[in-house]
């Protein structure tokens, strides 16, 4: 042991949500004058472990100790006191407020017991300086200001209170190159001042310009931990992956044809600064995957299929014509057979207070229904056959469906959808959350409904699952496709390489003319 | 862009309120048979400030995204409390004055307690303690009556130099005294911030339960000088239900008039000052041209709506379908 403790020190660190382990004895030593650079898969667990750190969650288990003290953090307010900030990947700005409003939130200068706006405004004029963003007026409100700009102003608030330790979680993944260079000045000379720096980024080049250290997080553990540049991009990938197969997939049948009519194509589908001339097709009895890091534009791609989107861009074609989708009604309609199975069951997919019974018939009224009066018993038929296919375990088709498990109120959801008989389906990352034993019975059903002539678009944070359950899989990278893997090119390498962009790493496409 | 415009896009809903009720006041005095008098003007600013006092204690809670439904009933209350107790001699009438405003506070601060920290709703929580409210002063004043110690109330419902109504003058020291350190303050930032992202806001490690607590006590505050103000005019006090609901409805109209969005975050008490001012003045209008007063909440109504689709414009410009139901 030598004499001298780390700036900031985290041992045994536990969180736990629900069943689902965040965080499981994880270790991790901070040192001041130094950038340290954590890198993980979706869920490995460094969200959890900043939060931890800035005070939004409370650890289960383990300590923390500052200058070799021991601390715990009640808020984020708390953990800004004691010198730790951390810059989040959502953004922590108010909207309605001015940048200088937003710049000392947290702090403001006080004259006679009220704010002082003056030297509010210095303070937020350095703090942009700093930040190399003095383009950015203090006196406009936050919600007027492109992205690029609000990530700006989110590091110059993060200065503004004098940090000594500050963590960028994804803090440049919306910012365009030229504020990206200046940003890692800025950092590079925080480092120089004996700030401690821990960065969070997908993206390896700028890890490998940053980093002094590095720590692999993998499963909610620290797998790994070594100095920068002592080992190659190859290297880390293993160890970010590093796990077996643990989910059971049905055999895939020989392709479909690329000779066959697509029944859902895209061409150069474009949405605001998240999408970006996305093409592809779907064909029927296909299913094909949506990978990449979280937050790249899948969620988006599908709502634009539903029609939930306005001002799209491209054209989308069904059985090859043209169609225009205004509306998720327009999209299920016959014509169309669209269905959504949503990201947020609990909001987008059902009326948790309401019965099994009518959470299932929601999607289905009207082809259930005569001059809208529901047939009851066509309506029971129906919904008699979907507890069967899907062997929903429920006390009854009269109670809440949100007396279900997670796995069954899935089930609920896709059930629902399913009463259409759908054409076309739609998966935002349907197994989030759900128990291993209901995924295996999805990814049967999925097949099933493939060989049963539907086609699948289906989109997964889980890279087993879309090595496990596509035929082909298109890999999205800000809103663009980055590749696509078809057959045995799907593996969890090219998968996690390409979703990384580590072939040449390009600057974010379509932020650059916001200035 | 230069400093003055920022300040000028954060004014705008205010000095669309002012504009209103310039143009309307303006209408109304020059089409009045006694014109732009002393005392014309003071029996509209009489009529005003009632409406102004309230339309402010509802803007604070608006700001903070929340509703208070019980503002006219704590409008009510203080009134049937004041009929009581600011009598007497200058002391005795000094006590009375603090005690109703201290009532005032209370009433508030219950609001806040119960919706922060009892974490209901704000339009069930002071849908309730509104009643609540209402049945104290029902209790203290069963039927009209009591008195008011009548040079207080004459001196500050009269002119102050024999033109500028006194009324004027203290809603004008209340804003000084009570708004501008309130939105200067931290706690009130607090409570934009809380009002506009509390999720940012709480991740910024800023105050938000103490500035809505702060909002919410305070628009109990200025309930109660409101009621003071009725008081004052009627030297009587009396829980009549209709008036206290019509004030609440009302001030939540002369806040969206005001340019304070209810959605939280944004907006100015003096904005709802002038709101307040400009639909009081429609009835005003109604008088000089003759209209039937029946036609009174009709107008009302239809300056309302055409006031509130004008800030439904933003919904065009919204591009993704899911947030218009956030």
């Amino acid at each position: 042991m030598d004499g001298v403790a780390p700036l900031f020190r985290m041992e045994g660190i536990s969180k736990r949500y629900g069943g689902v382990r965040a965080l499981e004895k994880a270790e991790l030593v901070v040192e001041a004058g130094s950038i340290h650079a954590i890198l993980g898969e979706n869920g490995a667990g460094k969200s959890t472990l900043i939060k931890v750190m800035a005070g939004v969650v409370a650890p289960d288990e383990g300590r923390m100790t500052l200058d070799g003290r021991e601390v715990t953090f009640a808020s984020p307010g708390a953990a800004n006191k004691a010198g730790i900030v951390c810059i989040f990947q959502e953004l922590s700005l108010v909207p309605e407020l001015s940048v200088a409003d937003n710049i000392v939130i947290s702090d403001p200068p006080k004259r006679f017991g009220m704010i002082d706006r003056k030297a509010q405004r210095r303070i937020a004029e350095e703090a942009l300086a700093r930040a190399g963003a003095a383009d950015i007026h203090p006196l406009a409100l936050v919600k007027d200001l492109p992205l690029s700009r609000r990530q700006m102003v989110e590091i110059a608030k993060a200065l503004a209170r004098k940090p000594r330790i500050l963590i960028l979680d994804e803090a440049t993944s919306a910012l365009t190159a030229a504020d990206v260079s200046k940003i890692f000045a800025v950092l590079k000379r925080l480092r120089s001042e004996g700030l401690a720096l821990l960065y969070i980024s997908h993206r390896m080049n700028e890890i490998a310009e940053l980093a002094d250290q590095c720590t692999v997080f993998r499963n909610g553990r620290n797998v790994a931990s070594y100095p920068a540049g002592s080992k190659s991009d190859n290297e880390v990938v293993e160890l970010m992956i590093g796990r077996e197969y643990s989910h059971i997939f049905p055999p895939k049948p020989a392709a479909v044809p690329a000779t066959a009519a697509p029944r859902l194509e895209a061409r150069k589908l474009s949405w605001a600064d998240r999408l970006h001339d996305i093409s592809l097709t779907v064909r029927a009895g296909e299913v094909v995957g949506l990978g990449g890091l979280d937050g790249q534009g899948q969620r988006e791609l599908l709502l634009a299929f539903f029609g939930v989107l306005r001002g799209l861009s491209g054209q989308i074609l069904i059985d090859g014509k043209p169609v225009s989708i205004t509306s998720p009604s327009v999209a299920r309609d016959d014509g169309i057979g669209m269905a959504l199975i949503p990201e947020d069951r609990k909001t987008e997919g059902l009326m948790l207070p309401m019965t099994v019974r009518e959470n299932l018939s929601f999607a289905a009224l009207d082809r259930l229904s005569n001059a809208g009066i529901i047939d009851r018993a066509a309506e029971q038929r129906l919904i008699d056959d979907m507890v069967g296919l899907l062997a929903i375990k429920t006390a009854g088709l009269d109670i809440p469906v949100g007396a279900l498990s997670g796995g069954n109120q899935q089930k609920v959801v896709i059930a629902k959808w399913l009463m259409r008989q759908p054409r076309i389906i739609l998966l935002n990352d349907p197994t989030r959350g759900i128990d291993v034993g209901t995924k295996q019975e999805l990814y049967q059903l999925m097949r099933k409904l493939a060989d049963a002539g539907a086609a699948i678009l289906f989109y997964s944070t889980d890279y087993d699952e879309l090595i496990g359950c596509c035929d082909r899989v298109l890999v999205l990278y800000d809103g663009a496709v980055k590749r696509e893997l078809a057959g045995a090119e799907i593996t969890e390498r090219a998968l996690i390489s390409s979703a990384l962009n580590i072939q040449g790493e390009e600057s974010p496409v379509g932020l650059g003319a916001d200035a | 862009m230069k400093d003055w415009r920022y300040w000028l896009a954060e004014q705008r809903g205010t000095l669309l309120a002012l504009g209103i009720f310039i143009v309307m006041f303006v209408i109304y005095t020059s089409n009045h048979p006694a014109g732009f008098t002393a005392n014309v003007v003071q029996t509209a600013a009489n009529k005003g400030v009632l409406l102004a006092f309230v339309a402010m204690a509802q803007t604070l809670v608006v700001i903070t995204a929340g509703i208070d439904l019980s503002v006219g009933m704590i409008f009510l209350l203080t009134n049937c409390l004041a009929s009581w107790l600011v009598v007497g001699t200058p002391m005795q009438t000094t006590l009375g004055v603090i005690a109703v405003l201290a009532v005032g506070l209370l009433c508030g601060a219950l609001n806040g307690a119960i919706v922060i920290y009892g974490r209901l709703q704000p339009i069930v929580a002071t849908i309730a303690t509104g009643a609540v409210y209402y049945g104290i002063g029902l209790l203290l004043r069963p039927f009209p009556g009591g008195s008011v110690n009548e040079d207080l109330a004459d001196a500050l419902t009269g002119r102050v130099f024999g033109v500028v109504p006194a009324s004027i003058v203290v809603l004008l020291a209340i804003v000084l005294v009570i708004w501008v350190p309130f939105s200067r303050s931290v706690l009130g930032r607090a409570a934009y911030a809380a009002g506009s992202s509390e999720t940012a806001a709480y991740m910024s490690g800023v105050p938000i339960r103490r500035g809505k607590f702060a909002a919410y006590t305070l628009a109990g505050l200025l309930a109660a000088i409101g009621g003071l103000f009725l008081t004052f005019f009627t030297y009587t006090g009396e829980a009549a239900y209709a008036s206290g609901n019509s004030y609440t409805l009302f001030s939540i109209a002369a806040v969206v008039l005001g340019g304070v969005s209810l959605f939280g975050g944004k907006g100015s008490a003096i904005g709802a000052i002038f709101g307040a001012l400009a639909f009081r003045t429609i009835g005003d209008l109604l008088f000089v041209f003759d209209f039937d007063p029946l036609w009174q909440p009709l107008f009302q109504g239809v300056i309302l709506l055409v006031a509130v689709s004008l800030g439904a414009f933003a919904l065009f410009r919204v591009r993704n379908r899911l947030e218009w139901f956030l």
